[in-house]
């Protein structure tokens, strides 16, 4: 009753529109668009203005138009006489593909130097500790120079290559290594890789079944390996066994043939490894202590190994912990990558700056920068949500 | 013999494998086979590591030497460092000068060890940094025209800002000065437009004047970090305030900026602020190029700090919000006096990991050509009479990098066991 009447006796209220929470709300809400709008204004008017007065065209038009400028590393057929859209799509895949591959390897690393940090063993704790804090602590843009530097000063010109195996040559031009030549076969193979994965995903699936039901363990990881090696191995046989290769020779003043992973992407790769791996690192370590020791006390006293303990018990826990922070060092090392600019790798950014550079057109140029990052950044964080939210604790 | 009385049993002493030196190795070293496998693997690894990098860096090393030809064949040309040190620490500044950029240095650091005091965290750091910021910069640019308008208007800001916060709770001689000052402030600055008070700026010129151009170095770092984060963090606070308002344009307008900002990389934004900067501003208006990095680096901090600072606002029960509701505060003083005190001490610790952070990432700068520490290292290697020490410059580079960043970790780490305390059972 009491309650009742209170609440009606606030709504009937009249309240001075100034002291009005709601539309002082309102108000200041307004005040404070209309000042960035302001501001907005201010800045599109005076960018008009000059690029009017400056002369410098606008749109998106130029995309069209014949780039005229040479791409080290290039993912799909370009030459200079493309257009300038393909030349940014170029730097685009390259970027992605540092972006993946250093995702992979220093998820790897990291967590092994992570556990390794955790390990009974005080010198690998310790080497584990020196790593960590030898990368984490040093500029990422530091250690691409000295790595990049060291590659190419540090290894002969093409003339007195180092050569490995009989087959690579190391040279500060990169690594150059046999390919094989297109044959019709590859194409069965990687298909029947993708099967391989496939069927092994049917048999982890039905391992697991047949262990809840009869508490027998299958040997699922080598069974696994068996199709994904076997199956493309099969199938190469079945294509009559090519094995035609493209062998790097040397000519005129450098290398042909063959496939050269170069010193530029590298020195881009190695850096954001190292430097990301120490961060994961840390990551992984905290997300196992901030376990309870219970839990891998009662593993090994049920008779588990140091490593199914791992495996089985603590990294499926921590991982729960593990992924938020995760997600944004995959986040950094994808934005991190654009530090390729300094070393010379042609990545997103050395090509849109480039391009900046030949047509002045800057707004567009950096539109398109951060569309790209802004799409990647998002589609990141958009899988590791969804992952996130799979492997979350199911709570009632 | 008759140390031991009947009935009482001899002490032993542990066996000696379980206790000191030993017992620590095999219990750490050698607690299994694989483990003495790995211990000894690891061991030959190290030493071969090590032995080859002394042999280079100090045995074989060069320390001395007129130019770089004389340290071919050699280890490590330390001599580079020792020819070109003032130059990597200072870069460009007039060479006869270097003591200024060293005491503005010293002057900076001197502000951060004092700030890490946890003793000094009140109203004392406010003076401090001012009169620091102050010795430093005019110790950078050599003069500083201090304008009579701009006096005036700080004034007004700080009374006005002085009045809001402190509100109907602070005593009422406080509340007076705080009305003073605005009051002082904004007759001034009427007088001034008017034209009554003169346009005379206060010129404090004891050195020549050195232009932005022209620094480089370890000062570069140290400010672009310092405060890029000191300016970035009160507009972090409003992002993450605006963040968590329920004022929907607001919320909007914070989100946006801060998921715009946080998706792109550092080099996009320095790239944007070194070409796109000038054409946003009236013609004829042209800021320093150093100002712009500066300002890229306030906008690219503030995104990471708000996002900090949300996380400590999360982490305070509801109930402190309700209480303050409760208690009759308005949203300043709700916010000021119960909400923003509680939530900063959680997110001490992060913050001074974002600073690790920036103080690495100002390195970044050296793409729009701004001499900062690294850049001034890089620069060193050009001189062809040095050419081909790049490990020993970066190395060094990579030290000094390192003896800043680590000593600041370490006292992150310390920071958040002390302010845990309380906390702790």
């Amino acid at each position: 009753m009491a309650v009742e009447s209170l609440g009606s006796s606030t709504t009937k209220a009249k309240v001075a529109p100034w002291n009005d929470p709601v539309i002082r709300g309102w108000v200041f809400q307004i005040v404070v668009v209309g000042l960035v709008g302001l501001l907005a204004w201010f800045l599109v008017s005076n960018t008009l203005e000059n690029l009017q007065r400056q002369k410098i065209a606008s749109g998106f038009s130029y995309l069209h138009r014949e780039a005229g400028f040479e791409i080290g590393d290039t993912m799909i057929a370009y030459s200079p006489a493309s257009t300038y859209a393909r030349a940014i799509f170029v730097g685009m895949l390259n970027t992605l593909k540092v972006a993946v591959i250093g995702i992979c390897l220093s998820t790897i690393l990291g967590t092994l130097v992570g556990v390794g940090r955790l390990s009974p063993n005080w010198l690998l704790a310790k080497i584990c500790e020196c790593f960590v804090e030898m990368f984490r602590n040093v500029p990422l843009l530091l250690w691409l120079f000295l790595i990049y530097k060291l590659i190419s000063e540090a290894f002969p010109g093409p003339r007195q290559a180092i050569n490995v195996l009989s087959s690579l040559y190391l040279s500060n031009r990169g690594l150059y290594a046999p390919v094989p030549l297109a044959d019709p076969a590859y194409a069965w193979m990687g298909l029947a890789f993708l099967v391989g994965i496939v069927a092994t995903m049917f048999v982890k699936r039905w391992a697991k079944k047949r262990q809840d039901a009869t508490g027998q363990p299958f040997p699922t990881i080598k069974v696994g390996a068996g199709l994904i090696v076997g199956l493309p191995l099969v199938v190469w046989l079945l294509g009559g066994a090519p094995h035609q290769m493209s062998w790097p020779h040397l000519k005129g003043f450098n290398f042909e043939g063959g496939i050269v992973i170069q010193p530029e992407f590298t020195a881009l790769l190695v850096g954001l490894v190292l430097y990301t791996s120490a961060f994961v690192a840390e990551i992984v370590r905290s997300g196992i202590l901030a376990l309870h020791k219970g839990q891998s006390e009662a593993a090994s006293a049920l008779g588990l190994s140091r490593g199914q303990v791992m495996r089985l018990v603590l990294l499926p826990q921590a991982m729960r912990l593990i992924i938020p922070p995760m997600t944004s060092q995959y986040l950094n090392i994808t934005k991190n990558s654009s530090l390729a600019i300094a070393i010379g790798y042609p990545d997103l950014v050395a090509a849109v700056n480039v391009t900046i550079n030949q047509t002045g057109q800057a707004i567009e140029n950096i539109l398109i920068i951060m569309a790209a990052y802004l799409s990647v950044s998002l589609s990141i964080s958009a899988f590791m949500n969804w992952y996130n939210k799979r492997i979350a604790l199911r709570e009632r | 013999m008759a140390d031991v009385l009947p009935g009482e049993r001899r002490q032993l002493a542990p066996p000696i494998v379980e206790t000191g030196a030993l017992g620590w190795m095999r219990k750490n070293l050698f607690s299994s086979w694989g483990n003495g496998i790995t211990t000894i693997v690891l061991i030959v690894a190290v030493a071969w590591i090590l032995s080859n990098f002394l042999h280079w860096a100090v045995f074989t090393a060069v320390f001395d030497a007129k130019s770089g030809a004389e340290c071919r064949g050699h280890g490590a040309c330390w001599a580079l460092i020792r020819e070109k040190y003032r130059y990597i620490f200072f870069g460009s500044f007039p060479y006869e000068q270097h003591w200024r950029p060293l005491f503005a240095v010293i002057a900076m650091l001197a502000m951060l060890i004092l700030s890490s005091d946890r003793r000094m965290w009140n109203k004392r750091l406010i003076a401090i940094w001012a009169i620091g910021s102050f010795i430093t910069f005019l110790l950078m640019f050599g003069q500083i025209n201090i304008s009579i308008s701009l006096i005036l208007f700080v004034a007004l800001a700080a009374g006005g800002l002085g009045m809001i916060l402190r509100g109907s709770i602070a005593p009422p001689a406080e509340l007076n000065g705080w009305r003073a000052l605005a009051a002082i402030g904004a007759v001034g600055l009427v007088l001034r437009i008017v034209g009554v008070l003169p346009a005379w700026s206060l010129a404090i010129a004891p050195f020549s004047y050195v232009e932005t151009g022209l620094w480089g170095g370890i000062p570069v770092t140290i400010i672009l970090a310092t405060y890029g984060l000191l300016f970035a963090f009160p507009f972090g606070i409003l992002l993450a305030l605006g963040r968590r308002s329920n004022l929907p344009l607001i919320k909007g307008l914070c989100v946006g900026f801060i998921e715009l900002i946080r998706g792109v990389p550092l080099i996009s934004l320095l790239i944007m602020a070194s070409v796109m900067l000038p054409l946003f501003l009236p013609s004829g208006m042209n800021i320093d190029k150093f100002l712009r990095a500066q300002v890229a680096v306030i906008l690219f901090a503030g995104a990471y700090i708000a996002e900090i600072i949300r996380g400590g606002l999360q982490s305070l029960p509801k109930g402190q919000f309700e209480a303050a509701d409760a208690m009759g505060l308005n949203y300043v003083q709700k916010t000021t006096l119960i909400i923003l005190p509680q939530a900063l001490r959680v997110v001490i610790p992060p913050l001074i990991n974002t600073f690790i952070g920036f103080f690495k990432d100002t390195s970044l700068v050296l793409i729009i050509g701004i001499f900062d520490f690294l850049n001034t290292a890089n620069q060193a290697l050009v001189d062809p009479n040095w050419a081909g020490f790049p490990g020993e410059v970066y190395l060094f580079a990579a030290f000094v990098y390192f003896c800043f960043c680590y000593s600041m970790s370490r006292y992150s780490k310390y920071l958040e066991i002390e302010l845990n305390k309380g906390t702790r059972r």
